[in-house]
């Protein structure tokens, strides 16, 4: 094979010294500098998380830390915090660092199809991560127009009062969408090119599937976004018209181009987290997957679906009364392939021997959680109803519980699950534990007092509810959700602890110690360049989830892919 | 359920809460049925030493419709929900009944401008009432608002109406409401329009029929005359 042949040379001569770690074509180096990047950008966006809650429960006060938080930046921080959590955490750490690491470990391959623009697209992505953070920075402070981004307010500096920051925000934006069309060619055409030989379309693990589905819904959806951003900093820096309306533009045409990228980047970030977790429910479960094609199919049909949902975004924003019932009734089909995809999670559960450790705690909290999430969107999907709860605090508690399942339990799900084969170490279990409790009852005391505040009439970007009458008396709500938030930033110091700690002194993992099918578990912990020795790259005999299987050999509740068939035929 | 948190006072805001209701109650029923058999799962089937995993395929027929009967019946949920969706959606925003009177709102920032007609009940002549801020309506009388922008997205939110529309520059929205209840309420911009957002409050005053007559005669430019 060419690329091996092309790694044995990258051994030999690539760069060496801390070089071999921010110049590498590894895949899992680059995983890694998506990973520690994204981490770090999660603790910047938690941050400013802090910051706005404790303006919202304590107004006018001094945020310690802090400092009084203006108006302006109260919008600065409400913008950035989306952004920030949405571009470089979710899409970094779910798509760019676990795709990185576990599409080639998975297919059985030895790097990813092109390596050099997997490291460009790691570059690229670190320049966007620059311009964001020094955007916040620039005289005007950054951009406080919403991550929506909004014509005119965004378009026009006279309005947003950040021309600097504005600009710089969405140049970020642009170049971060860049670096992922880069990683999701890559992701695509290894799938497509470089697995084991044996391993057919269906014997596949749900995680490289479902980041790759998500790489092509997001390369699918972004064009008009670009097209848009790059007509947005026109109208910005040169003085054209495609958002203005005194000059012939439309501030609604935006609207369109941003949520026809906007609806099905959830799914680009869902489809890799769900892929992770079902691969995790089922390792604890020791189960099969109940209905692997009805998993994939679904994820298609949601992947198919959410082109055609946008508009329910823009319900009220002076779109044609009747468009609302057709959007209305794609929103609503939608809701039926993601039911089925978490029933059919749910549905594997049964007659398994379910193993509570900590990744699987994780992996069953994205289920529990997401319901909610998926529920409660089918408020804001029902065209009525939308007209009272848009723009809301419903809104808000309805996208943080299917963002949050998604960007932080799925996140440590995959995290605590991968971690022996990132770093050769285990973790310590009952901290894992400590901060997985800290974390997900926190997360329900900061959210559900939201939809109640939703309910209750309570718009969003608003920096002081004091100001409004009828939303004064619900101010206990708004120091509940402060409060669960700091015990919940308290609780992530267990899982730094737990990471340091276990890196250095944690005993070291063996090569499977989940006793997985998957092939990443059949190479070495960590892994070396290349994965696999050039002659023992692993062959597939047998699908991914093979646990439980009657014709297993004696003792094994499992039945690895790569372990060749005894005396009975490969496939029945 | 939301009328426990705040009023209802237009004739279409018991409608809207209606709905919410609706969808509670459906999704509600699935969320705590999926809930219920998610956590016994995990409770039943925990790991216990000497118990063997079952091979189940998901592809036996006694098994494969737990699956596909809840897929069916998710579906007729929905279409109750887009049956009422639709209705709700079509007498709130699609169909606009008679007008007693005609208002004018513009949005700018960071403040709430209202037109409307004095004495001669028309609006765009000399004896028009502008006020800022302030909308005083006559209860039990449907209005039409004709609203616009002067600068960038803006959004006339009356929480106790449950009415919401965006104010778009350049275009001029055409909406309805019928208030029941005299009071003073909060109007609160929903669309984030600057740094002023927060601070973009207005108020609408409901009145009884003789006092906004009599608010009517006080403010026309024409009576001062």
């Amino acid at each position: 094979m060419a690329q091996t042949h092309e790694h044995g040379a990258h051994a030999d001569h690539g760069p060496q010294g801390i070089l071999k770690y921010i110049w590498s074509t590894d895949h899992k180096i680059i995983a890694m500098q998506y990973l520690f990047t994204g981490m770090f950008m999660a603790m910047v966006g938690g941050f400013m998380a802090y910051v706005f809650r404790m303006q919202l429960a304590f107004p006018g006060t001094s945020v310690p830390l802090y400092g009084v938080v203006s108006p302006a930046e109260y919008n600065a921080l409400i913008t950035n915090h989306g952004s920030i959590m949405i571009f470089w955490v979710a899409m970094p750490v779910l798509i760019a660092a676990f795709g990185n690491f576990c599409i080639p470990l998975m297919i059985g391959a030895d790097d990813m199809v092109f390596p050099r623009i997997n490291r460009l697209s790691y570059q690229v992505f670190l320049l966007s991560v620059l311009v964001v953070l020094a955007s916040l920075f620039v005289p005007g402070g950054g951009f406080g127009g919403a991550w929506t981004s909004y014509p005119p307010l965004s378009a026009n500096s006279a309005y947003n009062l950040t021309r600097l920051g504005a600009s710089m925000w969405l140049t970020a934006v642009a170049l971060e969408f860049v670096a992922f069309l880069l990683g999701g060619i890559n992701f695509i055409t290894t799938l497509m090119n470089s697995r084991a030989p044996g391993m057919k379309a269906y014997d596949i693990p749900m995680t490289p599937w479902m980041i790759v589905i998500a790489s092509i819904v997001f390369m699918l959806s972004v064009g008009p976004l670009i097209a848009g951003a790059i007509m947005l900093l026109f109208d910005q820096n040169l003085g054209t018209g495609f958002f203005d309306p005194n000059r012939g533009g439309d501030p609604i045409l935006w609207q369109h181009l941003f949520w026809f990228f906007g609806h099905p980047e959830v799914y680009v970030v869902l489809f890799p987290a769900i892929g992770m977790v079902i691969d995790i429910i089922a390792t604890f479960a020791r189960k099969k997957l109940f209905g692997y094609k009805i998993i994939l199919y679904t994820a298609v049909a949601t992947a198919v679906l959410s082109f055609f949902v946008w508009a329910h975004h823009q319900f009220i924003a002076g779109i044609d009364p009747r468009m609302a019932n057709i959007f209305t009734v794609t929103t609503l089909l939608i809701s039926v392939p993601i039911a089925e995809m978490l029933f059919v999670s749910i549905a594997t559960l049964y007659g398994g021997s379910i193993h509570l450790t900590t990744p699987m705690l994780w992996a069953l909290a994205f289920i529990g959680e997401f319901l909610i999430g998926g529920v409660t969107g089918i408020f804001l999907g029902a065209s009525g109803a939308d007209v009272y709860l848009h723009d809301t605090y419903f809104v808000l508690a309805h996208f943080h519980y299917t963002f949050f399942p998604i960007a932080i339990i799925g996140t440590f799900a995959a995290f605590t699950y991968w971690f022996p084969k990132m770093f050769g170490k285990m973790m310590d279990d009952r901290l894992g534990k400590i901060h997985f409790w800290g974390t997900v009852i926190p997360f329900n005391v900061i959210f559900i007092p939201l939809f109640v505040l939703g309910l209750g009439g309570q718009h969003r970007r608003i920096y002081n509810f004091q100001n409004f009458p009828e939303l004064q008396h619900m101010q206990p709500l708004r120091i509940l959700a402060t409060g669960a938030l700091i015990v919940m930033l308290f609780f992530q110091i267990f899982f730094f602890w737990n990471v340091i700690k276990s890196w250095i002194s944690g005993p070291k993992a063996p090569k499977n110690p989940w006793k997985a099918n998957t092939l990443e578990w059949t190479a070495d912990s960590p892994p070396p360049h290349g994965n696999w020795p050039p002659d023992q790259l692993p062959k597939v005999y047998r699908g991914p989830y093979e646990y439980g299987h009657p014709d297993a050999p004696e003792g094994m509740d499992y039945w690895p892919q790569n372990l060749p068939p005894q005396n009975q035929p490969a496939r029945g | 359920m939301v009328e426990r948190l705040i009023q209802e006072a237009s004739s279409f805001a018991g409608s809207i809460d209606g709905l919410i209701a609706l969808v509670m109650v459906l999704v509600g029923f699935w969320l705590i049925l999926a809930e219920a058999v998610f956590f016994w799962l995990i409770f039943r089937f925990r790991a216990k030493p000497d118990v063997r995993t079952q091979y189940i395929t998901g592809k036996e027929k006694h098994l494969k419709r737990w699956i596909t009967i809840p897929h069916a019946l998710v579906l007729v949920c929905d279409v109750f929900i887009i049956v009422g969706a639709v209705r709700v959606w079509y007498n709130v925003k699609q169909h606009l009944p008679e007008a007693d009177y005609t208002v004018r709102v513009i949005g700018q920032q960071w403040a709430w401008v209202f037109q409307q007609p004095g004495q001669d009940g028309e609006l765009d002549t000399a004896d028009d009432i502008y006020t800022t801020d302030n909308l005083y309506v006559e209860n039990e009388k449907t209005y039409h608002f004709e609203l616009t922008s002067r600068d960038v997205l803006h959004d006339f939110s009356v929480p106790v109406f449950r009415l919401k529309q965006d104010a778009v520059p350049g275009r001029t929205i055409t909406g309805w409401f019928r208030p029941t209840v005299a009071g003073t309420f909060d109007i609160q911009c929903a669309e984030i329009c600057g740094i002023g957002h927060g601070v973009m409050l207005g108020h609408i005053n409901v009145q009884t029929a003789s006092e906004h007559e009599q608010w009517i005669a006080q403010h026309s430019p024409a009576s001062a005359q």
